[in-house]
C-alpha cells in the first residue's frame, strides 16, 4: 500500500486525478450536510442572479448564481453529482461484472460460446452506442434504474473483448493444467484461477469506462432521457441553460466545467493505474 | 495382488490440420504399488501424452482416446465420467509438471495453491488445510514454511517452486504420483536436490511414482523399472539394472551410447542416433525406429514387433525388436 501511494505522489497527474475525484466523492456523499440551498425549489425573485463574486452588487446567497427559475446552481451541481456518480459507478460495476464473466467464458470455452459472444460484441460495436442507448431508454422509459441498465449495456462489451483476449493466453498457461490435475472443475478454474489474473486489466478498463459513462450520462440527460426533472443532473442543466448563455453564462459554464474536471480526473487516475500495473513500466517506480 | 495401475492397448490420436497424429499406439503395461517407473523417450514419443490421457487431461478435441483401458485400483479411468475423474485427480493421482515457473498461478499465494486440493478433496477447514500446507512445505524442505506460505510464487526460486509443485502433488497422499519432466527446467544441482527429495519422500510416504523424463541419468538414479518409449510405443522395459547392462532395443542402445562416459572413450565424439524422429502423422509401417536403425531387418520395416520377454534377461525385461541386438552388435563389431 505504501508503494501504491508513493507511486501516486510521484505521478503528479495521477495525484491530481486522485485528489480531485476523492474530493468530488466526499462532497457528493456529504452533500446534505453542507448547508446548501435546495436544488429543487427556486426563488423566483432571485432568478438569473449572477455568482456572488462577480461584483459588489451581487451579494446574494448563491456562490455560482441561480438559473432561470431561481434555483442555486452550486447546489444543483452538487446534488447532480450524487445521481451522476451513483449511476456511473453502478453501471461500471454492473457492466464490469457481466463483461468480465462473459469475457472469461468466451476466452476459456472458445468454440461456439466464444463465437456467439464475440459476434454480439461486434454487432454492438457497429451500432453507435448513443443510438442504442436512445433506443433502449425510449423503449423502457427514462428512470434511474433504466439509465443504469442502458449504460451498463453499452459498457460490458469493452470488458468482454479485452478480458477474452487475456484469457485466450492465460488458459494455455501451465497453471491451468495444474489446476485440472488437482481435480478442480472448469467453473472453479475460471473463478479461482483465471479471474484473479484478469482483475488488473478489468480495473483499468473500468476507469476508462467510468469517464465514458459520465459523459454518456450527461449526454442522455441533455437529450432529456436521463433522470427526470426536477432531479438535478449535469446534462439537463446544460440543456436548460444553453438558451441563456449570452445573458447568464454561469448556468451552463459551471456544470460544463464540472463534467470536464470529473472526466479529466478519472482519466488521469486511469492512466496512472494502467502505468502502475504495467510490468514493463515498473522499473520507473 | 492386482497391480495398482494396468494400462491395456492405450491408443491416443490428435486431429491436426495436416492429418491424424498417432501420438500413443497400443501401449500396455502394469505398475505395482510402491514401484517407481521411469519413462524415457524423446519429445513426441508419447510419454507425456499417455500419462495425461490416463486421467482425462488431454483436450478433446483435438485429442481422442481411440481405444484401451486404464485400470486404476481395478476401475477403468477411461470409462469414468469427468466428475468422478476430478475426484481422483489430485486425490489418488497427483501430478508434478515440467515448468515450475509457469505451473503455479502467479497471482495466488503458494499457501492457497497447496490448500486447494486439501480443501477440495479432503474437505479440510481453512485452518486445518493451512496447518497441513505448512507441514507439506516443511516436508519438501522449504525453510521457514509458516512465513513462506503467504508468499507469492515470484518470491520463490525455481527449485523452491518445484518443491512447492511436489507439495501440491503429494498433498492428499496420492496412491500414484506422476512427474512429467519435473526436473527438466532446473539446473543440475537443483535437479539433484529434487531427486534426493523424491527418493526421501518415497521412503517416508511410499507413493508409487511414474517419472517421465528424457534424461537416462535421472531414471538410473531414481527408478526401479525403466520404460523406453519411441513413436508412441514401448520399445523396451524392465528392471533398470538389466536394461542398462543388457539393452535389447537398438533405440535403448543408441540412447545409452549417446551418454558421455558410458560407452564412449574420452577422446571420442559422442554418439548420435542418425536421422530424425518419425513424423507421427505418417508413422512408419513397422517398427517406428526401423528407418534409423542400422540393425533393422526387412521385417522391421513391414511389421510392428510385439513387446516380449527377453529370453536371457531378468524377469520383466521386455523388448520390442525383430532383430537380436546382442548378436547384431557382435556381427557389426560393436561388442
Amino acid at each position: 500500500m505504501g508503494d501504491f501511494f508513493a507511486s501516486l505522489v510521484k505521478s503528479r497527474s495521477g495525484l491530481f486525478g486522485f485528489v480531485l475525484l476523492t474530493l468530488l466523492v466526499l462532497v457528493a456523499i456529504f452533500a446534505p450536510l453542507l448547508g446548501l440551498a435546495s436544488p429543487i425549489r427556486g426563488d423566483l425573485l432571485a432568478r438569473l442572479s449572477p455568482p456572488t463574486w462577480t461584483g459588489p452588487f451581487n451579494p446574494g446567497p448563491h456562490p455560482l448564481g441561480t438559473d432561470e427559475v431561481g434555483r442555486d446552481v452550486l447546489s444543483r451541481i452538487v446534488h447532480g453529482s450524487r445521481l451522476t456518480l451513483m449511476i456511473a459507478a453502478t453501471a461500471v460495476v454492473l457492466g464490469g461484472v457481466v463483461g468480465t464473466l462473459l469475457g472469461i467464458a468466451a476466452g476459456f470455452y472458445g468454440g461456439i460460446v466464444d463465437r456467439v459472444l464475440m459476434r454480439l460484441v461486434d454487432i454492438q460495436l457497429a451500432l453507435p452506442l448513443m443510438l442504442l442507448a436512445l433506443l433502449v431508454v425510449a423503449a423502457l422509459g427514462p428512470s434511474f434504474n433504466n439509465l443504469i441498465i442502458v449504460l451498463a449495456l453499452t459498457s460490458w462489451i469493452r470488458y468482454a473483448r479485452i478480458i477474452r483476449g487475456q484469457v485466450l493466453s492465460l488458459r494455455e498457461r501451465e497453471f491451468v493444467q495444474s489446476a485440472h490435475a488437482i481435480g478442480a472443475s472448469t467453473v472453479r478454474i475460471m473463478l479461482r484461477h483465471i479471474l484473479p489474473n484478469v482483475l488488473t486489466p478489468a480495473l483499468v478498463v473500468a476507469t476508462l469506462e467510468l469517464a465514458r459513462i459520465i459523459i454518456m450520462d450527461a449526454a442522455l440527460s441533455f437529450l432529456g432521457l436521463g433522470v427526470q426533472p426536477p432531479s438535478p443532473s449535469w446534462g439537463r442543466m446544460l440543456a436548460d441553460g444553453r438558451v441563456y448563455i449570452s445573458t447568464a453564462w454561469w448556468i451552463v459554464t459551471f456544470p460544463g466545467l464540472t463534467i470536464l474536471l470529473t472526466v479529466l480526473s478519472v482519466n488521469l487516475l486511469g492512466d496512472w493505474l494502467r502505468d502502475y500495473f504495467d510490468p514493463k513500466l515498473r522499473t520507473s517506480r | 495382488m492386482a497391480p495398482l495401475l494396468q494400462i491395456r492397448n492405450l491408443t491416443v490420436e490428435f486431429s491436426t490440420r495436416a492429418g491424424t497424429l498417432h501420438a500413443v499406439n497400443d501401449v500396455s503395461y502394469a505398475l505395482e504399488a510402491g514401484e517407481t517407473l521411469g519413462i524415457v523417450g524423446e519429445s513426441g514419443s508419447g510419454k507425456s501424452v499417455h500419462a495425461l490421457a490416463m486421467v482425462g487431461l488431454i483436450p478433446t478435441p483435438p485429442g481422442r482416446i481411440v481405444s484401451g483401458e486404464v485400470l486404476f485400483e481395478g476401475v477403468d479411468l477411461l470409462k469414468l465420467p469427468e466428475r468422478e475423474l476430478r475426484d481422483i485427480r489430485g486425490r489418488k493421482i497427483g501430478f508434478v509438471f515440467q515448468d515450475p515457473m509457469t505451473s503455479l498461478n502467479p497471482v495466488l499465494t503458494v499457501g492457497r495453491q497447496i490448500m486447494e486440493p486439501l480443501r477440495r478433496h479432503l474437505g479440510l477447514s481453512a485452518a486445518k488445510a493451512r496447518a497441513r500446507a505448512i507441514e507439506l512445505l516443511d516436508l519438501v524442505g522449504i525453510v521457514d514454511p509458516a512465513r513462506r506460505i503467504d508468499q507469492f510464487p515470484f518470491e520463490f526460486s525455481g527449485g523452491m517452486r518445484q518443491r512447492v509443485m511436489i507439495a501440491i502433488g503429494i498433498a492428499c497422499d496420492p496412491k500414484l504420483l506422476i512427474a512429467d519432466e519435473a526436473t527438466t527446467a532446473l539446473d543440475v544441482t537443483v535437479q539433484a536436490q529434487i531427486l534426493e527429495l523424491v527418493r526421501d519422500l518415497k521412503k517416508k510416504i511410499g507413493t508409487t511414482v511414474i517419472w517421465i523424463t528424457h534424461d537416462m541419468g535421472v531414471v538410473a538414479g531414481l527408478a526401479d523399472t525403466i520404460q523406453v518409449m519411441y513413436g508412441g510405443r514401448i520399445m523396451e522395459r524392465g528392471p533398470v539394472r538389466s536394461v542398462f547392462k543388457d539393452p535389447r532395443s537398438a533405440y535403448t542402445w543408441g540412447l545409452l551410447r549417446s551418454l558421455p562416459g558410458k560407452l564412449t572413450a574420452a577422446d571420442q565424439r559422442l554418439y548420435q542416433i542418425p536421422g530424425s524422429p518419425p513424423n507421427m502423422i505418417h508413422p512408419p509401417a513397422g517398427d517406428p525406429f526401423a528407418p534409423r536403425n542400422e540393425f533393422a531387418t526387412e521385417r522391421c520395416l513391414r511389421e510392428v514387433p510385439p513387446l516380449l520377454q527377453v529370453g536371457a534377461g531378468a524377469p520383466g525385461h521386455m523388448a520390442a525388436a525383430w532383430y537380436d541386438l546382442p548378436a547384431a552388435l557382435e556381427n557389426k563389431g560393436y561388442a
